[in-house]
Formats: structure tokens, C-alpha cells, sequence
């Protein structure tokens, strides 16, 4: 499956990631390539076939709906780029 | 003393032949004369090393150590360890203090080893050659001009090059089992959820798994012992009772049922490899083991199947790493958009960015199905293959690697081909089973690994044939050339 500028603008932008317009041919050959690889799942009959997630089908274990956890929240904020009376500062997003 | 095994290291600590500080400061002054060129480490923690050697030291005198108390190590720079840079390999997490101790390094302190620093890695663990690290890549100590292989190259070329008595690493795809079969050196990736993943910074979470990584089974089985363990803080670790892994050590291996899935001896196999690994069949032969053809007919959709997953569990991951709450964040970003696509394009290398790209569009609507439900589907045919062939035999045997170490730089621009290299090992991540990979002997002067694949949780009966293996031949004890002591 070939990739062209388009998709590769959809999907960088969906992944928040900048792509500088003179990188995006390169790129898109690049995903090209690998897609043409991963293209190859496509030749096999998977009907009747259940996916599977968790190598050994385990479920999810519950816990009792109990506070368990401490507040740490100078300490992980400590590492923060921009934070003030414990919030996370980011450039204004409303004008 | 830096050729010593770990048995061999606890008992001179224990008797006092040597001290924990004095062995430490030993690995940091080989660290400092030899790693400039292999690049293994890209945290030292001297200061930090010394202070945990002066406490093994007081456990050794007042008799509460352990088998492991004062025993240098190294961690794979993914480990979160507490107030020490963990970075990942990527210049997103460069300035990354880990505000807290990942499982299995806590375990690995509270069993008294000492942390020599944080090792080289592919960035976030994407990687099969250590070339995309933001560090510069690693390269191999038995031949400096060729890869140490991925992503645990650092801790790989750390242990081949004695620069640490052990350390540990981590395998998505194969990234302890590929790198120690280029280094020559042993490693384990145990059953799915067998190790705990919490403070382990996830790549793929169906698929990642921590290990140990040392000179022999021996070594590693020490190492598990003190690693393996049911978290409750790990969604997916399984409530298992953790064995006694060196008790099965010495079991013979009469009537083992050893099988070779035709597959992965086909052509695309270097025939210099193949040469080593039928020498070291017979080997095993010879200590009692049956050998069997096998089949496991899916094995080839695993690449694409692999990467479809990883790749996706990948796109999640990292959607983390956003500027916001700790990492890289662009420098005077316009609005919050800027923010997010600039801290993402600046801090991401390249095939990290490539596989997160991946990941989305395997994910996004209207291709769900035709690439990840495809792909789980073939992650439960070869996990089926799997299942079916230890019905016929105990372990599955094969090449870590289809070819030796690569050189640097020979792989970098075509992403597919390095995948490529991926074949042995990427199975085994998929079905959730434990493997083992162990030096098998040389070609052209660079190691060859074999791997051995078993059933869920059988981690002992692995080490146990790579033990016996390894009382029968002695390439687990070989050390590249040039690191003498100055």
C-alpha cells in the first residue's frame, strides 16, 4: 500500500507530530516500504480465526474500590517543564 | 575479578577476599578506559555505585547479605530509577530524573547489587542494531566497527566487554536474545508477565518483557531469581509462584526433545551460522537430547504481523510524550498545537516517528481491521504453531540471527531490511513464550547465538539445557580482545 503526501499529512497530524513539508516525500516512501512489508498479512485467510491480545488470554484483575494511592504530586511535578499552584502550564489555549 | 561468574563474584564478597567498594570502583575504572569507545553506557553513577557498595559492604559484615549483595550491574536505560536520568535512548526523556524505582530495579537493590549506570539503547527500544539511540550507537566489542545488535546493545556490550558483572535488558522482538547472540553473551526473555513492566517505559505492552543478560545461565539464573515476581501495580503480571531457578541447573538432559522448525533453517540463513548451530546440535545430541523436525508454518507472517502491533501499541505508548508534563518541550512554543507537533518532531528520532506513523494508520478508521485485527489473528496462528510443536517436542531451537554482526551503518537507511533480521526472535514476543539465547560458537571471528524456545513459564528447563550446554563448551567464557586491564 503506497503512502502519498496526503496520508502522510493526515497521519502525522493525527500523531501531533510536525513534519517539515520537505521531509514528507522522504517519509512517505519510507512508510511506503514498510506498509509493503506489513502488506504481506494480507495474502492469508484469517477467517474463523479469533485475534489475539494477551499472549496468555488473561482478563483484567479488579481491586476493591478503596483509595490506595498516596499524593506525590510535588515530587512528579518536581521534573514538570511549567507548573504553578499544582497545575501544568501550557500556552494559552482560549483567547 | 572482572572474568569471574556471579557464584564466583558473591562467594569472593562473602568471604572477603574483596569488597564491594573495591570491586565497583574496579568496573568504573574499566568503564572509564574502555567505554569511550564502545559507548555502552550513557549514564555513570559513581558516587551512587560507591554508596550502595558501602552499604553491601555493612550487609556483608553484619551476615544479612545476599547471594547478590555488592554485585556491580548495570540497567538498560528504560528501567525508571529513581533521581538517575532515564532517558531511553531519545533526546525527549535527556532530561528525564525518573521520579520513581521501576519494579525489577528495586528488586535488583533490594537483593543488594549495585548500579554502575544506565546503558545504550535503540531510542524507546525501536530498534535491532543500538543505532538510533540519541547517544550514538554502541558498537560491538569484538569487533568496534560492527553493531552489538538491539535494543539492549548497551547492556550486551557492557557484559561482553566485563565493563559490569550482569545487567539487565528488555525484548519486544527480540532485543535481549538478538543482541546477546551478536555479543556472546547469555540472555533471557522470560514468559509474558512473568517480570513485572511497572516503571519499565513501555514500547509494545503485549509484547515487552525484562531480563537479565549476563556471561552464562548460571549467572542469569541468580539474576531471575531476584527479578521474577508477581506486581499487583502490573495490570498484566501473572500470580505465579517464582521457582527456584538454579535448582534444575544440573538435571541431564537425556531424552529432551530438541525441535528445529525447518522454517528457520531454510535459505536466508548464512551458511556459516548454520555450520555453527549443526555443531552445536550435535553438541547437545551428545548430552542426550533428541533432535526433531518441526514445522511452524506461520512463522514468516510474524514480521509484518509484529510490526503492525508494535508499531500500534507503540502510537499509544508514546502518545505521552507530549511537553507537557515532564520530557522535551520546544523551546517558545506559539500555542498548544505548536507545542505538542514541535516537542514531538524535535524530541522523536526518526524511526521512532516512523513507527508511531505506522501505528496510527494501523489504527485509524477503516483500517482497523485489515491491519491489526488481521494481525492479532496471526498472532494467534502462531501462537498456535507454537503450542502444537511442544505437543512433538520440549524446546524449539534456532539462530539468534540470520547473519553475524552487521557493520555500522550498513543497515540505517533501509528500515525493512533491518527488520528482516528480526525473524528468530519475533515469535516468541508474539505467542508471550520464554526464550534463551547463549553463544554458540564464532564465524569469522564474530559470535553466533542459539535460541531456545520452551513452554510458558519454563524458564528453568532453559536455563537448565543452556547450563549444560555450557559445562560441555566454553564459548560463554570468551572475551574480545583489547579490554586488558591498563
Amino acid at each position: 500500500m503506497a503512502l502519498d503526501r496526503s496520508d502522510v499529512e493526515r497521519l502525522a497530524h493525527l500523531a501531533r507530530i510536525g513534519l517539515q513539508d520537505a521531509d514528507i516525500p522522504a517519509t512517505a516512501a519510507k512508510l511506503s516500504s514498510i506498509m509493503g512489508l506489513i502488506d504481506r498479512m494480507q495474502a492469508v485467510d484469517t477467517s474463523g480465526i479469533e485475534p489475539l491480545s494477551h499472549p496468555l488470554e488473561a482478563t483484567q484483575r479488579l481491586r476493591a474500590d478503596e483509595v490506595t494511592e498516596v499524593d506525590q504530586r510535588d515530587a512528579l511535578q518536581s521534573i514538570a517543564p511549567a507548573t504553578e499552584q499544582g497545575l501544568y502550564l501550557v500556552p494559552r489555549v482560549i483567547e | 575479578m572482572h572474568e569471574k561468574s556471579l557464584a564466583e563474584l558473591s562467594s569472593a564478597l562473602h568471604s572477603k577476599a574483596i569488597s564491594s567498594v573495591e570491586l565497583t570502583a574496579l568496573y568504573l575504572k574499566r568503564v572509564e578506559q574502555h567505554d569511550g569507545t564502545l559507548n555502552s553506557f550513557i549514564t555513570v553513577t559513581p558516587e551512587l555505585a560507591l554508596e550502595q557498595a558501602r552499604a553491601a559492604d555493612a550487609r556483608l559484615a553484619d551476615g544479612t547479605a545476599g547471594p547478590l549483595t555488592g554485585i556491580p550491574i548495570a540497567h538498560k536505560d528504560l528501567f525508571c530509577t529513581r533521581g538517575v536520568r532515564t532517558s531511553c535512548g531519545s533526546k525527549m526523556l535527556d532530561n528525564f530524573i525518573a521520579p520513581y524505582e521501576s519494579a525489577i530495579t528495586q528488586r535488583l537493590l533490594d537483593a543488594g547489587t549495585v548500579m554502575l549506570g544506565k546503558t545504550n539503547m535503540d531510542e524507546f527500544a525501536m530498534g535491532s542494531s543500538n543505532e538510533s539511540s540519541f547517544y550514538g550507537p554502541v558498537r560491538n566489542p569484538w569487533d568496534t566497527r560492527r553493531i552489538p545488535g538491539g535494543s539492549s546493545g548497551g547492556s550486551a556490550a557492557a557484559v561482553a566487554a566485563r565493563l559490569c558483572a550482569a545487567a539487565t535488558g528488555t525484548d519486544t522482538g527480540g532485543s535481549i536474545r538478538q543482541p546477546a547472540g551478536f555479543t556472546g553473551i547469555t540472555g533471557l526473555k522470560p514468559t509474558y508477565g512473568r517480570l513485572s513492566r511497572w516503571g519499565m517505559i513501555a514500547y509494545a505492552s503485549s509484547l515487552d518483557q525484562g531480563g537479565p543478560m549476563a556471561r552464562s545461565a548460571e549467572d542469569c539464573a541468580m539474576l531471575m531469581q531476584a527479578m521474577a515476581g508477581f506486581d499487583e501495580r502490573d495490570s498484566t503480571s501473572v500470580d505465579q509462584p517464582v521457582p527456584d531457578y538454579s535448582a534444575e541447573l544440573n538435571k541431564p538432559l537425556a531424552g529432551l526433545r530438541v525441535g528445529l522448525p525447518r522454517e528457520y533453517f531454510a535459505e536466508g540463513l548464512d551458511a556459516s551460522i548454520a555450520d555453527v548451530i549443526g555443531a552445536a546440535i550435535t553438541q547437545l545430541q551428545a548430552l542426550g537430547a533428541e533432535v526433531k523436525d518441526i514445522s511452524l508454518p506461520n512463522a514468516e507472517l510474524a514480521i509484518p504481523a509484529y510490526y503492525v502491533i508494535a508499531s500500534a501499541e507503540a502510537s499509544s505508548n508514546l502518545s505521552r510524550f507530549d511537553g507537557v508534563r515532564f520530557g522535551y518541550r520546544c523551546e517558545n512554543p506559539t500555542d498548544l498545537n505548536d507545542l505538542y507537533l514541535r516537542s514531538r518532531a524535535e524530541g522523536f528520532g526518526d524511526e521512532v516517528k516512523r513507527r508511531i506513523m505506522v501505528g496510527t494508520y494501523a489504527l485509524s478508521a477503516g483500517y482497523y481491521d485489515a491491519y491489526y485485527l488481521q494481525a492479532q489473528k496471526i498472532r494467534r496462528m502462531i501462537k498456535n504453531d507454537f503450542m502444537a510443536a511442544f505437543d512433538e517436542v520440549d524446546v524449539i531451537l534456532s539462530p539468534t540471527s540470520p547473519a553475524p554482526a552487521f557493520a555500522l551503518g550498513e543497515k540505517i537507511d533501509d528500515p525493512v531490511n533491518l527488520y528482516l533480521t528480526d525473524i528468530y526472535t519475533i515469535t516468541a514476543n508474539l505467542a508471550g513464550i520464554p526464550g534463551i539465547a547463549l553463544p554458540a560458537g564464532f564465524a569469522s571471528g564474530l559470535p553466533v547465538g542459539m535460541q531456545l524456545l520452551g513452554r510458558y513459564f519454563s524458564e528453568p528447563q532453559l536455563l537448565n539445557i543452556a547450563h549444560q550446554y555450557q559445562q560441555a563448551t566454553d564459548w560463554h567464557t570468551r572475551t574480545p580482545a583489547g579490554l586488558e586491564e591498563h
